[in-house]
């Protein structure tokens, strides 16, 4: 039944842990603004340069 | 120059999506309505950030009406306006937070966030999109403050720099910090009850009883937080009330925390039970979920913005014929100023020279443009149409006619005579009641047994705290707040809702308010037009984009407008444009050069002339706005209204007439005299609403109960107020004023049912009877309760108000 004591020592660390990465995410403005990131997720990483031998996308507009 | 197209087809173009009818420019295949449109394309595709028009069609804005003065922001050389504006600076890096109101798509926040491929030195920036800020940080060695802006407005993106912006307010901390409290509550509050629950269930005394002192001992560690970190506001604000000799609602709170936490300790290290702390745990958290579910802000909104918000943060002075481009705050009277075409008038000033037309849009809340003439005195506030003018200055920007309002005492600080909160005026008689509650049960119990005496007092005092009660106000006006909003009428805060209930006086401005001017009445005077004719007066006013034109434009209706062989808008005149060989004019008086003032009285008259003949003119009124009439009566069965306005008043009989004869109408008001109407219905105990548009309400606004400024476009100017109001939801003030009264009822209903919980709680508390597992059920039950009556019922009278649907799409 000892084996309880440290159970409750990993759970409490544990809790703590997540305890400090809220207050790290609290100071660096991740609830501040809350819906633009929504948006930034969708954006593609493009790679540099190779971008200017892809044929350009046309559009018609009539 | 390209042909003028058939209107059948028509080209959209690639930066901004407007239809370009007129004519385009062609680049590749891509066609572009203006060179300003073109010009971002090209820096665009030099820097290969085509991606901008990938990810959403058309995302830019025309480019047609940006000023192209190239010393416009010479200001933020001048290191005092770039100090102020800077939100961080050292020996490397500044850092700034602009306010770009175009932001508007994914589009717009790529290419935001990837300036630094158009230039290295930026190295940094980041887009808040509800507040419509991006945030650059950069390197001012390498590119000044002033390039940073000129490259923003390159792209399109031009900042709004406002004189405020000097003041820096500082940014919100407060509500990151009542999270950071919830957060650590909530934490404290879930372990604790994780170490409580053998207490409750009689397996856990297999544990044996090691296990449950460690429990304990762990809970009392871990309330520490709570109650010296997570409950301080609440310490705070009853150790206020207190000196002042008020109770507010905190006080009980305050009690019972000390009284938990107090016997809490005395009952794990003195008698080796289990306490309350778990309870004590919930509560906090409970209490604070409530206040940070109150907290609802509407983020793009601003409510306390005066005429700082509004006017420039910098003026083109001359001296000696040289331009130089100034701060306003360095602005002296006798200085000589330019004011170009869509600029502010900065202070009061006398016009030296030029034809001034200026439009008090913001002001009065009248959109048509009043000219003036040499040596004529133009107040501040208003915006310039036309050619650019000279002014000398009369006033410091601060002490002018308009801006004056705001020396005045009434802003000097929160000086209104404020309603007590329900929850505030109900806590005396509860606090005393408790205590005296308490204090009989311990001098009954004294005499037999001191142990359950001390049990009785402090349990009482336990089961007793207001935490059901505390939590009726917050969740029922936070609700109120979000069905508002929904019904787009915004708060600034939860505590306008209680003052809202209350009112019994209610204060229109009339002119943008009451009457709307897209709302215009237009009647035609003279001889009467042939559909040719009409056909010429539509292919003039069309191309315009002056009140008056639109105004004329929607009057004519659909024809077709004819093609014409020259036209000219003179801005501040009118129209010269020539048809088969016929001169025809269109505009003001002096333009069209008739004599005379035998015309209909009151609104603005539009002449025509043919050739040097008068064929008549149009007489155009500002109308009610829709629905006006009916919010009038409906409010004059249960309010005292009265009608503020700045106009003359030869309109009285018309608008009794079509509004109602309850009315109490004063005309020619200036924002002063509206302001001290305010105050003297203020001191005759009346409850008031003022209800206003421009910034010569911004007095009354202030003085009044609650003030509801009304606006076209909610994330636009709009003087400084308690709630905006979105003009489309203007007929639905008497269901907003009926349904805050509703939200009062609830309050009151919610108080009922935690009363019940108390007396069900104090009753056996008295007793001795409590126990902790009894109060870790009783405290949540009865605030989730609560919670749920308050939440359902305020939802059910949005749905019988009007205010919301059942069914979201």
């Amino acid at each position: 039944m000892e084996v309880i004591f440290i159970l409750i020592a990993i759970s409490l660390i544990l809790a703590v842990t997540f305890l400090f990465l809220f207050f790290r995410a609290m100071k660096d403005g991740q609830f501040d603004d809350s819906y633009t990131p929504s948006i930034r997720i969708l954006f593609e990483n493009q790679p540099k340069k190779s971008k200017k031998d892809q044929p350009k996308k046309t559009k018609s507009y009539e | 120059m390209h042909p003028v197209l058939p209107s059948e087809i028509q080209f959209k173009c690639y930066h901004c999506g407007e239809s370009c009818e007129q004519e385009f420019i062609s680049v590749e295949d891509k066609k572009f309505c203006c060179q300003g449109c073109k010009l971002v394309y090209e820096v665009l595709s030099q820097n290969d950030l085509c991606e901008y028009y990938e990810l959403e069609a058309n995302p830019g804005k025309s480019q047609k009406d940006n000023s192209s003065l190239k010393n416009r922001f010479d200001y933020l050389d001048d290191l005092d306006v770039g100090q102020k504006l800077l939100d961080f600076k050292n020996d490397l890096e500044s850092h700034i937070t602009f306010y770009i109101p175009l932001i508007h798509c994914a589009s717009c926040i790529w290419l935001l966030e990837n300036l630094f491929q158009i230039n290295k030195s930026i190295f940094s920036s980041r887009v808040d999109f509800i507040k419509k800020k991006v945030q650059v940080k950069f390197l001012h060695d390498q590119i000044s403050l002033k390039e940073v802006v000129s490259l923003l407005s390159t792209l399109g993106y031009e900042p709004k720099i406002n004189l405020s912006d000097l003041d820096h307010k500082s940014k919100n901390p407060v509500d990151r910090k009542t999270l950071t409290k919830l957060g650590v509550a909530g934490f404290c509050f879930g372990n604790m009850m994780l170490f409580s629950m053998p207490e409750y269930f009689s397996e856990a005394e297999l544990l044996g009883e090691g296990f449950k002192r460690l429990f304990d001992y762990l809970n009392v560690v871990l309330s520490l937080p709570i109650v010296f970190y997570s409950a301080s506001d609440y310490y705070t604000s009853a150790w206020n009330a207190v000196r002042q000799r008020k109770i507010n609602m905190d006080v009980p709170i305050v009690l019972g925390i000390i009284a938990f936490f107090l016997y809490s300790l005395w009952e794990i290290f003195v008698q080796g039970n289990a306490g309350y702390m778990d309870s004590l745990g919930g509560l906090l958290f409970f209490l604070l979920l409530g206040k940070v579910y109150q907290q609802k802000t509407f983020a793009t909104l601003e409510f306390d913005r005066d005429y700082k918000s509004y006017f420039p943060i910098a003026v083109t002075r001359l001296i000696q014929d040289r331009e130089e481009v100034i701060p306003l705050f360095k602005l002296q009277v006798g200085d000589v100023v330019l004011v170009r075409d869509e600029e502010l008038i900065p202070a009061d000033a006398l016009l030296l020279s030029g034809q001034a037309d200026i439009d008090y849009s913001f002001v009065t809340g009248e959109e048509v443009p009043i000219p003036k003439g040499k040596g004529q005195l133009i107040y501040a506030g208003g915006r310039q149409k036309g050619e650019p003018i000279l002014l000398t200055i009369q006033k410091l920007p601060s002490q002018g006619y308009l801006t004056d309002l705001w020396n005045n005492e009434s802003f000097g600080k929160s000086n209104k005579r404020l309603l007590e909160p329900l929850a505030n005026r109900i806590s005396g008689v509860f606090t005393w009641t408790v205590l005296s509650i308490a204090l009989v049960a311990f001098v009954f119990w004294m005499g037999k047994d001191l142990s359950i005496a001390v049990k009785a007092f402090t349990t009482v005092l336990i089961i007793a705290c207001p935490c059901a009660l505390s939590m009726s106000t917050p969740f029922t006006l936070g609700n109120t707040l979000r069905i508002f909003g929904k019904g787009k009428f915004y708060l600034k805060n939860a505590a306008v809702v209680e003052r809202l209930a209350l009112l019994d006086t209610v204060v229109f401005d009339k002119t943008g308010t009451l009457t709307d001017p897209a709302n215009a009445s237009i009647e035609y005077f003279g001889e009467p037009l042939s559909s040719e004719t009409k056909s010429i007066i539509k292919a003039m006013v069309a191309r315009s984009t002056h009140p008056l034109s639109n105004r004329i434009n929607l009057f004519l209706g659909k024809i077709h407008p004819v093609h014409l062989e020259k036209v000219q808008e003179l801005k501040g005149a009118g129209f010269l444009a020539v048809y088969k060989n016929q001169e025809f004019r269109l505009g003001s008086k002096i333009f069209t050069g008739v004599k005379g003032d035998h015309f209909s009285e009151g609104g603005n008259h539009v002449f025509l002339n043919v050739e040097g003949v008068n064929l008549g003119y149009f007489h155009i009124q500002s109308g009610l706005r829709n629905g006006a009439s009916k919010v009038v009566k409906g409010l004059a069965e249960i309010y005292e209204l009265h009608v503020l306005s700045g106009d003359h008043a030869h309109e009285r009989e018309s608008l009794a007439h079509q509004l109602s004869h309850e009315l109490k109408f004063n005309f020619e008001q200036s924002p002063t005299d509206k302001l001290n109407y305010l105050k003297a219905l203020n001191i005759k105990g009346k409850n008031t609403l003022m209800i206003g548009d421009g910034l010569n309400d911004a007095g009354a606004l202030q003085e009044s109960q609650v003030g509801i400024a009304i606006t076209d476009r909610v994330s636009h100017f709009s003087p400084a107020s308690d709630a905006i109001l979105d003009a489309e939801s203007f007929d639905r003030i008497p269901n907003f004023l009926a349904f805050a009264r509703n939200s009062r009822l609830i309050i009151k209903a919610s108080f009922g049912l935690s009363f019940l919980y108390n007396i069900l709680g104090i009753s056996l508390a008295v007793q001795g009877l409590l126990s902790p597992v009894l109060c870790a059920i009783l405290m949540p039950l009865s605030s989730i309760s609560v919670v749920v009556f308050t939440t359902l019922a305020t939802n059910f009278m949005g749905v019988r108000k009007g205010l919301l649907h059942l069914n979201y799409r």
